[in-house]
């Protein structure tokens, strides 16, 4: 393979289907494709569709026109960073590795998504493999590494099957094997399944896993650039990471710097979902405020509800609410409002939705997945969550909300990786920022939101009820009655207090006592 | 203790499965996800010979078993449920189906019916979270899943 015969690929193939990138995705005004420039265009079981796009021009660059060095100095100039969620320089990383001695290295791409809530890097394997193949071969290059992996979450069985018809391709036309592009550059990449477990994302637990053991995090440093797989130099980069590398490289690390802000340069794609409009993956330029992704991007809440908050960063990160909207989005400033960035999950929440039951839910996310090495994740996010269930089903007290700061402070301080040092932040954000849903629930045991089943004594359906009898046909128990167009009444005796009438209300015309 | 897999499967998954991944570097992952993809499960005598043949003691190898949610010591349904309960299925009312669910097929979350048909899965994110509440059956995903359709979308498995 060379570059002419890279270039007959693209030139046959734009003979073949002159039309391939005149398909439009339809995105807004505010979006910036890159990462996804390819994501919904081309067939991504055709290498030849991703050469078209000046596909896998960047790994012919890099290693016959540029030095290992060159390359990682374009990536540091870029200021690229970790899109996995940590947000650490990713060409800095690569130096570490780079500078190492020893003459077997790794790549690893961390395909473990594991926030329940995003879904970019799924699409992005599914739409676009070659673009993340291209990544980790660029990145083998530049430390000198011969082998890759990528670390694909059990969940993802299409994603798996893509990226092997990729690695197929690949290989068939010796862009992956031996002696790439002439060089006497050497690379292959195989795929590892995940088996379901969250804390493997963490870059030691995911060496583990590959390793055959129980994803257990260990002790930084060592850290993975010195000392990961089979104790060789390791670099793990997430795939959105990875899939902005071979653009760095073909277009320049001005070029990346033209988009985001000086600190976060580049795009950042986001997974839109809960109670929004218009849901689904958006990329737009780091430095965004929150309030254009909301409310322009993502058209707002749905069904004439409030906005109220919303969740970044999955079980690591925070909430942030209206008071935000004015805010900018990137690595540090979400940090700063004490949230994070985390792989780029937002999921939506509007007036229905109770605040310390979401803590709840990322808490009991948090105790499943906590991996029982170190006793202040281990035990405390059980702690957590057993107070956090106190508060929501009535039996809690203020001095609880003062155990709930205390204890996830501790537990912050003191956890073995990412997964304990961040479980807390739902609560501590939460508590920070609504406060007086927590002392509801405490002190009037009540639940403002209607959601906590524990502290609702009654479903009543008011005057406003216009009788579209959509509640009494969604009752489980068949327990609502009233004619057509005529005002509905709950039979208290037999209602079971699921909730679904409530829900399915459009008319605001149920509520809780 | 009862016996999910038989000799002769055994002796097939040592042939078929064990000798392609003997002599890769750290096969125990793989060969564990080959078994819990045939038999639906890892059991016990599996887990006996692959410590025989790779030399690797059957307490590591259960304790890699009990680790990771995907591997299982007793064999699934033969439908598996997953109601995503990741955080946008969550907000979209997933713990309303998984009620609606687990009435309508008299078990429990985690659990697999009597007759051997369903296991009602834990399922965190099968990441299709603008499309919520979302139900995996099978290799299915289901999208905008209600309380109004839970039921309609079960039904053909019900007869399978």
């Amino acid at each position: 393979m060379n570059r002419k015969a890279l270039e007959k690929i693209k030139n046959d193939t734009i003979k073949l289907d002159p039309d391939l990138f005149e398909k439009k995705v339809k995105t807004h005004e505010k979006e910036i494709r890159v990462v996804l420039q390819n994501c919904d265009i081309i067939d991504p079981e055709n290498i030849n569709h991703y050469i078209v796009n000046n596909g896998y021009f960047g790994i012919h660059n890099a290693v016959t026109s540029m030095s290992q060095e060159d390359v990682i100095k374009e990536v540091i100039d870029s200021g690229l960073r970790g899109r996995g969620g940590g947000g650490f320089p990713t060409g800095k990383k690569w130096n570490f590795a780079y500078k190492n001695e020893n003459e077997t290295k790794y790549i690893i791409c961390n395909a473990d998504e594991g926030d329940p809530g995003a879904f970019m890097d799924r699409s992005i394997l599914e739409k676009d493999p070659h673009s993340v193949l291209e990544g980790m071969m660029i990145a083998g290059y530049a430390i000198g590494a011969q082998t890759g992996f990528i670390y694909v979450r059990a969940e993802y069985p299409l994603a798996a099957q893509r990226l092997q018809i990729a690695i197929d391709a690949a290989r068939e036309i010796n862009i992956l094997g031996e002696n790439i592009f002439d060089s006497g550059f050497n690379f292959d990449i195989e795929i590892r399944l995940g088996a379901g477990a969250f804390v493997c994302g963490e870059e030691t637990a995911l060496i583990a896993s590959i390793e055959g053991y129980r994803g257990m995090a260990r002790n930084k440093p060592p850290y993975p650039a010195s000392n990961g797989l089979y104790g060789k130099p390791t670099i793990i980069n997430n795939v959105e990471t990875l899939a902005n590398i071979a653009q760095i490289i073909l277009k320049g690390s001005k070029w990346f710097r033209s988009f985001g802000t000086e600190a976060s340069p580049g795009t950042k794609v986001f997974a839109l979902a809960g109670k929004i409009k218009n849901a689904g993956l958006i990329e737009v330029p780091m430095g965004i405020t929150l309030g254009e992704i909301i409310n322009d991007i993502g058209h707002g809440v749905s069904n004439k509800r409030k906005f109220k908050a919303v969740l970044t960063g999955g079980p690591s990160g925070g909430c942030l609410t209206e008071a935000h909207l004015n805010e900018k989005v990137d690595f540090d400033n979400l940090v700063a409002l004490g949230s994070m960035m985390g792989s780029g999950g937002m999921i939506v929440l509007d007036d229905h939705d109770c605040m310390v039951d979401i803590a709840k839910f990322f808490l009991d996310f948090s105790v499943d997945e906590s991996c029982g090495k170190c006793t202040p994740c281990r035990e405390g996010t059980i702690q957590l969550y057993k107070i956090l269930e106190k508060i929501t089903n009535g039996t809690g007290t203020k001095e609880d909300l003062d155990k709930l700061y205390t204890l996830s402070k501790a537990i912050k301080r003191t956890s073995l990786c990412g997964l304990g040092l961040t479980a807390p932040n739902p609560v501590l954000s939460t508590l920070e920022y609504f406060y007086d849903e927590y002392l509801a629930h405490v002190v009037d045991k009540k639940c403002p939101s209607s959601t906590c089943k524990e502290l609702i004594n009654e479903y009543i359906i008011t005057d406003d009820c216009i009788g579209c009898t959509i509640c009494a046909k969604r009752c489980p128990v068949d327990c609502i009655s009233g004619e057509r167009k005529e005002l509905h009444i709950i039979d208290q005796e037999a209602c079971i207090k699921c909730g679904e009438c409530f829900a399915s209300c459009n008319f605001d015309a149920i509520i809780t006592l | 203790m009862e016996e999910y897999v038989n000799r002769t499967q055994l002796q097939e998954f040592e042939n078929n499965v064990i000798n392609l991944y003997r002599d890769k570097q750290s096969p125990l992952m793989q060969i564990l996800q080959e078994s819990q993809k045939l038999y639906g499960c890892v059991p016990f005598e599996v887990q006996n010979l692959i410590s025989n043949e790779l030399n690797i003691s059957t307490a590591k190898i259960n304790g890699v078993v009990s680790f990771y949610s995907m591997f299982s010591l007793v064999p699934s349904g033969k439908h598996i449920i997953g109601v995503c309960t990741g955080t946008a299925c969550h907000v979209k009312g997933a713990q309303r189906l998984v009620s609606r669910v687990e009435d309508a097929l008299d078990t429990h979350y985690g659990e697999t019916t009597e007759d051997g048909q369903f296991t009602l899965a834990h399922t965190r994110c099968v990441g299709d979270c603008s499309k919520g509440a979302v139900v995996m059956i099978d290799d299915k995903m289901h999208s905008k899943v209600t309380s109004d359709n839970i039921l309609d979308i079960l039904e053909p498995y019900r007869k399978q």
